[in-house]
């Protein structure tokens, strides 16, 4: 009688234990771009899987129709995503919209504090309004545009000597956009093993970001500001400054004289692809691609090297990527996925996720004694992510940026008008964009 | 008497149903039958684009849901009509419409008056012919992304072994003047083959009696083609026109994945213009007055041209 009652209990306690492990098990689905970084959270998550329960599901989608598809997806309300990758631009409408959970009681609740993490990257992908302590994401991955070189080209003998006869300096890493400018013409349409190679792969795209992504490393550096520091969204003589449109003139005759012909559509893909080939001894592109150029067959094993953004003369900047991970508002959900969240945020985790790829935004990790020469492009990204800038944050940052790429393409691909011109037409459409958005 | 169908569906109506259907006249039960169709239509078609001609007096933006939305009149429409960004882009709409509808009629035509001849192989042809049109156009414009290539693009050889200059010396979709006739180039591929099945339809339908009656009247061949192929064939060909005319209207995505638009604004269509301030800028209220003053010019030629088409017809 004792054993029949010992087993019920037992059978009735395994049932039960059972029907609360599955009442709490949810699929959650994260929302991000397809990368290769896409490629190693889905590693990492099999941690978070096996410690919850929870399913991950991952919903990825290629750059160029990213922001397309999930800001309709976060438009209308969709409960496709529990969590959200989204570009740091998103976070402005994210939190005015209410696409995205306030996470200050949870962070606060589980000893999350954003001093831990890299201090560009709290500002650029979890705070609205920026700069004050209102958090919409946790930093998820810390990105920066930077430069990749063949170092194998650079280091031969023939080319150092002719260029140092041309230039008058050793063919190194520049130290200036005008130095850039130089070495990319130095190699434009050079024959090297047979092919002709050309100098520079540089972003043109029009369709979605890439051009505005490109040529804003070039502004930052000669004295473009997006608006007057002491007044808000008073933008005449800041974003049509005479340093701003010196870097446009530069911009175009980097595209005009250093790049490969036909890459008037180019972005992070066609970049890669380029540089990979073999058909340019230099590209402009997110960091998030160093680990790939590493580990290539044709240009990885220390064939290439890193640098950041050269300095302009007002300055040494560079355009930040990246992204926060945000709860998403509409997800029913949102305990499991707040869950991920204080996962991802462990110091062990994020130490393996920069192993496997990501690049974590959290000072424990980068501030690491090994970090910098844990990988050939660490100190690089180190350098890079100390002068970053970013593009506008605001709710109505999709009609900053097109009137942005509109303007820009045309002058830089297109040839239409004068760089004066482009920037006048940018003043005039951001300050129709602002009048429309009520703030000035 | 045998039981006809009908009999036979009558008996094995249930008789609940029978019973409610004896009160209805025969146009009442004429009205039952289409209801359901009406219903989707006005759902899908009607509803729709009365709501999108509301939304065009507005200042309604789908991403700004917390934002109060303001009746704006005619403002919409007046900064369409007036602003010269547009009027560039119907400029390149017309430069794609007509240049493509004249080579892919011609080179249509010239096809099907070749494959309408008996001989050897003639179904392999005209299958090999149609391959084209049996793709994907985001799959056509990836193609021709790689045909056009400086560096590898086989179009870029062709021109260069022709001409003499050097392959990468041109880029199709990156120049300004190039890139319109690059989406021209790869839009009568993809479509020519169409305008020839309507055409070699056309030439099949006249009956070799009105050329033997020709033949005896001594009417030379160019004379047959010009009194008979072509004018019993012009109906079709106006046809293919309407088709190939409504369709390149609204192109998006070949020239989407070839050009992206540019370079600058040079191929940007009015379908691309109207996506982006649709679902990138989400100017929902501009871009349904645009959508509206689309529509209407579609519309409006569309009729006319139709009336053209019957007469000819009627001839």
């Amino acid at each position: 009688m004792k054993t029949k009652h010992l087993t019920t209990a037992v059978l009735s306690s395994l049932i039960a234990s059972s029907a609360a492990t599955s009442a709490l098990a949810e699929d959650l689905t994260l929302c991000w771009a397809a990368w290769d970084p896409a490629n190693a959270l889905v590693e990492l998550s099999k941690n978070f899987e096996a410690e919850s329960g929870h399913t991950m599901n991952f919903e990825f989608v290629p750059w160029t129709s990213f922001a397309d598809r999930m800001l309709n997806e976060l438009n209308s309300g969709g409960q496709l995503c529990d969590l959200m990758i989204g570009d740091s631009q998103w976070i402005g409408g994210g939190a005015e919209n209410g696409h995205y959970v306030k996470l200050n009681d949870f962070f606060e609740a589980n000893g999350i504090d954003m001093a831990d993490f890299i201090p560009a990257t709290v500002t650029g992908y979890a705070e609205w309004p920026k700069n004050t302590p209102n958090y919409y994401a946790l930093p998820a991955f810390g990105d920066v545009v930077g430069w990749t070189y063949r170092k194998d080209w650079f280091e031969r003998p023939e080319l150092q000597e002719a260029f140092k006869a041309k230039y008058g300096r050793e063919l190194g890493v520049p130290s200036s956009l005008e130095e850039l400018k130089e070495i990319a013409q130095f190699f434009q349409g050079r024959d090297i093993d047979g092919t002709t190679v050309y100098g520079a792969a540089i972003y043109t795209e029009r369709g979605s970001e890439g051009i505005t992504m490109g040529v804003t490393n070039a502004l930052y550096n000669y004295g473009f500001m997006y608006e007057n520091p002491d007044k808000p969204y008073d933008l005449e003589g800041y974003v049509n400054s005479d340093g701003a449109v010196a870097a446009l003139e530069f911009y175009k005759d980097l595209y005009d004289t250093a790049t490969p012909p036909g890459s008037s559509n180019w972005y992070m893909g066609e970049n890669i692809d380029a540089y990979k080939s073999g058909q340019v001894a230099l590209q402009m592109n997110f960091a998030f691609i160093w680990p790939g150029v590493e580990a290539d067959p044709n240009v990885g094993g220390g064939k290439s090297g890193y640098f950041p953004n050269p300095a302009g003369p007002a300055g040494q900047f560079a355009q930040l990527g990246g992204q926060g991970i945000s709860v998403v508002a509409y997800s029913d959900k949102q305990d499991a996925a707040l869950e991920y969240i204080q996962w991802f945020a462990q110091p062990e985790i994020q130490a393996k996720w920069w192993e496997l790829g990501g690049y974590s935004a959290l000072r424990a990790v980068v501030e690491d004694p090994g970090f910098a020469q844990s990988q050939p492009y660490a100190q690089t990204f180190l350098d890079s992510m100390a002068i970053v800038k970013d593009f506008w944050a605001e709710p109505a940052y999709a009609d900053l940026l097109l009137a942005m790429q509109e303007r820009v393409h045309n002058y830089v691909v297109a040839g239409d008008g004068t760089a004066k011109e482009a920037l006048d037409g940018l003043v005039r459409d951001w300050t129709e964009v602002f009048e429309d958005e009520g703030k000035i | 008497m045998t039981d006809t169908s009908i009999d036979k569906l009558a008996r094995a109506t249930p008789k609940t149903v029978a019973r409610r259907i004896k009160g209805l006249s025969d146009r009442g039960i004429a009205w039952l039958f289409v209801a359901p169709t009406i219903f989707l239509l006005l759902a899908v078609n009607i509803f729709p684009l009365i709501w999108t001609i509301r939304l065009s007096f507005t200042d309604f933006r789908v991403n700004r849901p917390n934002r109060d939305v303001e009746w704006v009149g005619l403002r919409n429409y007046e900064r369409i009509l007036t602003d010269p960004d547009i009027w560039a882009t119907m400029q390149a709409t017309a430069h794609f419409l007509f240049w493509t509808i004249v080579f892919q009629v011609l080179i249509g035509f010239f096809l099907a008056f070749l494959i309408n001849k008996k001989f050897k192989g003639n179904d392999l042809w005209t299958t090999i012919i149609v391959f084209p049109m049996m793709l994907s156009p985001a799959v056509v414009g990836n193609f021709w992304t790689f045909l056009y290539q400086p560096q590898i693009g086989l179009f870029n050889y062709v021109v260069a072994f022709f001409t003499g200059v050097d392959p990468a010396s041109f880029s199709m979709i990156g120049s300004v003047n190039l890139a319109p006739w690059a989406i021209v180039i790869a839009d009568t591929w993809m479509w020519s083959p169409f305008v020839m099945l309507i055409c070699l339809a056309g030439l099949r339908s006249i009956p070799d009696s009105i050329y033997e009656a020709a033949e005896c009247d001594r009417a030379s061949k160019w004379r047959q083609f010009w009194t008979i192929t072509v004018p019993m064939v012009l109906p079709f060909l106006m046809l293919a026109v309407l088709f190939r005319g409504i369709e390149n209207f609204k192109m998006f995505d070949l020239v989407v994945q070839l050009t992206g638009g540019g370079p600058g604004n040079t191929t940007t269509l009015t379908s691309i213009d109207l996506k982006r301030e649709a679902f990138e800028r989400w100017r929902t209220g501009y871009s349904s007055a645009y959508a509206v003053i689309l529509f209407v010019t579609v519309f409006g030629l569309a009729s006319i041209y139709v009336k053209a088409l019957n007469k000819v017809k009627e001839r």
